[in-house]
């Protein structure tokens, strides 16, 4: 942008004092609170900051998507020199799609199930005027999802949403959103439920296609890793406000505000990185450059000083293995599409791996790697096909009845989604005794001093044992996912993708509290993860899958430093932030 | 496709041969002597009474009755009446009564119970939202009987825009009434669940995405909302259809009808096996076809099942 000629250009979009706020029985609840923001033709800005920040409202206000009770009360918002504040819905129609595009969040949830994907593009299409006439109209939806990356989009155009992987999806929704060549593109968050690998793939793609168009990128996102490295500029949004604002480079390099210092500190993906450099620091100066003294974090978490602690406290005699994998393999039937064909997948394949005690092992790949497999056959959620599972020695394969529920007791898992893993009809001090009730641990007094000492464990107030899960923040209802997993002292604790689901912060919180409670209970993890991001700040060793089998197995340090496996430097490639070169 | 259907017809055998064996049995061990019953006071005459009882084979034991009633059916016999009539002759002449008594019902029920519960939930908490559940709140808790006399004294006798009772031959405009008063259940819980599923539907992320793609409500609202909102709402109608039919016993009694439940109801109480029996028999095909039809409907709304097959 420092080019002169630029600089005359009005702004395309110009944000100005918006506020927002949502219509409940109480009053008027703001939600954004005085936002400014400008963006140039052709430019990309980034929105970050946690759920509730108010990134995704704001978004929505400029093309009025605002969701029922949302309501704008002041401000203004112009784009392209018209203000967008008190447009009729007709007026509106014709701005969304045509020169506002719009990406969503979740693939899985924004096709409609219903009807085929060249349906959906094509009523795009006719409704902005792209095209008329059915054949146009069809060549037209074939060339905008060959653009977004469906290279046989001829072939799928009369396939369902549900026969599209996630990443495909998204490439639709994007082909979608650029269809018909608009100005300027809202991305709400559009890759964040979808695999690194692919996630990376993808905004390579989305970077390429509008800068070719040249459509500006409005850029909603929590990570601010990823943020920066695909924006020039940066606005961190916390509570409804802007609280600091600027090219990406100046922000990652000095950030002013205690929020963004925070969120710097407590981002994966800077963080794995800052790890890194600091291995390397003489080598890549240039790296070096991202790092800042922990010094200036004054509250909240700052995952090096985590890491580094928990490296620190593992002392360094081997110890003995807590789980041993050996040949591990789970074919699946599958009924096929076509006439009565049935076919197999092996979803995973002969797996061999084990980890010592007290220590953490990652299990890292994409989805469909076999990762989560492996884990059900560990906690025995399913029975493995062949080979063995050995748990301080005994094999737990064949295990029944009894002896099972014995296993069940000293392994516990803790999943990915804290709103679907809580009952939501059970009060917290129940759904954290219940494994005690189960095996039948103490009486009803010492089961609620128990439940006591476990809310303390993770931090939570005692007042939450009788509240319900729908009170509580997603971070909240890890922590008691994770006091019910503890509930029965367990020796090894299986986290399938256990912090995946939640903002920076809370993730960054989620696994500080692991590294203590592992630290101070001698636990094992066996840590799922598509994240290598995560895995450098909590893991001793990583076992990377790909397509049921493990490709490359070693300590962290060697598998972040020395990658031998072409699979594994794409993952660790994926890790946004990767192409941040600061300090140039 | 076809093998699916094929597979679902075979599965029907047994069921069929289940259903009339129990409904066979139950006929048979219902007490009193049914021929004696036709006599009434009377005490019929020894050598009349055996010479029926031959006819009718009630002098066999149990399941030689019923092997002889499923060896007829194949040859197309479903027996005789006790007035004498052949029971393939009713059949032919209520079942056809009912079964379009049934569809002017469903079709009363559905158009009116999806429109109204589309603008119920399109303006969720207004004030035709409200009225509209309270209105439906009615009907659900009033019983049939009651909403069928007061549809007769105020339609029939006070406004006199149809007759109270269904004259012979059953003209479909005699039917309306009925059909109204049969549709007004099942209507009340189509209007609820219609709109249950609607406001579901509105605030689902493709919706959303709909607006953000440009479409323009007129668009989305059919396309987008009422057509995923249709899938439970459709299950639910088409298997009302076979309730329907069953359900009409108390309709027809009220409005004289000439149709299936009338006459089932008094074949049960004369214990004519053959009849009840094969009444049954065509009523279960008809849940069968019903449930067949709904199955394949059901992939045709949802295209994430049609592929599961």
């Amino acid at each position: 942008m420092s080019d002169p000629t630029t600089q005359n250009v009005k702004p395309l979009l110009e944000i100005k004092d918006l506020q927002v706020g949502f219509q409940t029985t109480g009053g008027i609840v703001p939600a954004v609170r005085g936002v400014d923001l400008t963006l140039m033709p052709g430019q990309t800005l980034a929105i970050v900051g946690e759920s509730g920040s108010g990134k995704s409202t704001t978004a929505h206000a400029i093309i009025n998507l605002l969701p029922g009770p949302g309501r704008i009360t002041g401000g203004s918002i112009t784009f392209d020199g018209k203000e967008l504040i008190g447009l009729g819905s007709k007026q509106m129609e014709s701005i969304r799609g045509r020169e506002i595009g719009f990406v969503p969040q979740d693939p899985m949830s924004n096709l409609n199930p219903v009807w085929s994907i060249g349906f959906q593009v094509e009523e795009t299409i006719r409704a902005n005027g792209i095209a008329s006439g059915r054949k146009n109209v069809r060549a037209h939806a074939i060339q905008v999802l060959k653009e977004a990356g469906l290279q046989d989009a001829d072939k799928r155009l009369k396939q369902f949403p549900h026969q599209f992987s996630g990443g495909m999806r998204q490439r639709v929704l994007i082909g979608i959103g650029l269809s018909s060549r608009p100005k300027l593109l809202i991305a709400d968050e559009p890759t964040s439920a979808l695999d690194v690998t692919v996630q990376r793939r993808i905004l390579d793609h989305l970077e390429t296609l509008t800068r070719d168009i040249g459509t500006a990128v409005l850029f909603i996102t929590h990570d601010l890793g990823l943020a920066a490295e695909r924006a020039e500029q940066l606005v961190v949004m916390y509570k409804g406000k802007i609280v600091e604002a600027g090219p990406s480079k100046e922000i990652l390099e000095n950030p002013v505000h205690p929020y963004t210092q925070r969120l710097v500190a407590a981002a994966p993906s800077l963080a794995s990185r800052r790890i890194q450099s600091a291995t390397h620091a003489t080598a890549t100066h240039a790296l070096s450059d991202l790092e800042y003294a922990p010094t200036k974090v004054t509250e909240g978490v700052d995952l090096i000083a985590a890491a580094e602690e928990r490296v620190e406290k593992a002392p360094a005699v081997k110890r003995p293995d807590a789980i041993v994998v050996r040949d591990l393999t789970k074919v699946y039937k599958i009924r096929g599409q076509g006439k009565g064909s049935s076919g197999e997948v092996i979803a995973s394949d002969k797996v061999n791996f084990s980890v010592e005690k007290g220590t953490t092992t990652a299990l890292v790949g994409e989805s469909g790697s076999g990762k989560s497999t492996v884990a059900k056959m560990i906690l025995r959620l399913e029975d493995p096909t062949s080979g063995s599972i050995l748990i301080d020695g005994t094999d737990v394969a064949p295990l029944k009845g009894k002896a099972l529920l014995d296993l069940r007791r000293r392994m516990q898992p803790v999943f990915q989604d804290p709103y679907g893993s809580l009952d939501p009809l059970r009060n917290i001090g129940n759904t954290i005794s219940e494994p005690l009730q189960v095996h039948k641990v103490g009486d009803r007094t010492a089961r609620k001093e128990r439940v006591f000492e476990l809310l303390d464990q993770v931090s939570l107030p005692k007042s939450l044992i009788t509240r319900y899960p729908n009170e509580l923040s997603g971070g909240q209802r890890q922590r008691v996912a994770i006091a019910r997993a503890l509930a029965l002292k367990p020796d090894v604790v299986v986290l399938d993708e256990a912090v995946s689901a939640l903002d920076v912060l809370v993730q960054a919180q989620i696994l500080k509290l692991l590294a203590d409670l592992q630290a101070e209970l001698e636990l094992t993890y066996l840590f799922i993860t598509h994240d290598l991001a995560v895995v450098r700040v909590i893991a001793d060793n990583v076992c990377v899958m790909q397509q049921g089998k493990i490709v490359e197995a070693a300590t962290t340090d060697q598998v972040f430093d020395s990658p031998q496996e072409q699979y594994t430097k794409e993952l660790l490639n994926a890790i946004p932030g990767a192409g941040i070169t600061l300090g140039v | 496709m076809a093998g699916y259907i094929l597979r679902r017809l075979l599965q029907a055998i047994p069921v069929l041969l289940g259903t009339t064996f129990l409904i066979y049995f139950m006929v048979f061990a219902m007490p009193g002597d049914p021929l004696l019953a036709l006599f009434g006071d009377k005490t019929p005459n020894p050598a009349l009474l055996e010479r029926l009882r031959q006819e009718y084979h009630l002098d066999q034991p149990f399941i030689v009755q019923y092997f002889l009633y499923l060896g007829g059916i194949f040859r197309g016999d479903f027996g005789t009446s006790f007035s004498g009539e052949a029971v393939s002759d009713i059949l032919a002449r209520t079942f056809p009564v009912t079964i379009r008594l049934a569809i002017m019902a469903l079709i009363i029920e559905f158009v009116g119970g999806v429109l109204i519960g589309l603008v119920s939930g399109l303006r969720k908490g207004k004030l035709f939202d409200a009225s509209a559940l309270v209105v439906s709140l009615i009907f659900i808790s009033l019983p049939i009987f009651v909403i069928a006399f007061v549809a007769q004294y105020i339609f029939g006798i006070q406004l006199g825009w149809a007759r109270t009772t269904v004259s012979t031959g059953a003209p479909i405009q005699d039917l309306i009434l009925p059909a109204f008063v049969l549709a007004s259940i099942s209507f009340a819980q189509l209007i609820r669940l219609t709109r249950a599923s609607v406001i579901e539907t509105q605030g689902l992320d493709f919706v959303r995405t709909a607006y953000g793609k440009g479409l323009s409500r007129r668009r989305i609202i059919p396309v987008h909302i009422l057509r995923n909102s249709l899938i439970p709402v459709v299950t639910y109608a088409a298997t009302d259809f076979g309730v329907l039919l069953v359900g009409a016993t108390v309709t027809e009694g009220i409005f004289n009808v000439p149709g299936v439940g009338r006459t089932l109801y008094q074949a049960i109480i004369r214990g004519e096996g053959p009849t009840v029996v094969s009444f049954v028999t065509v009523m279960v095909l008809i849940y069968l076809a019903v449930n067949l039809v709904v199955d394949l409907l059901y992939g045709l709304l949802d295209p994430r099942i049609r592929y599961v097959k």
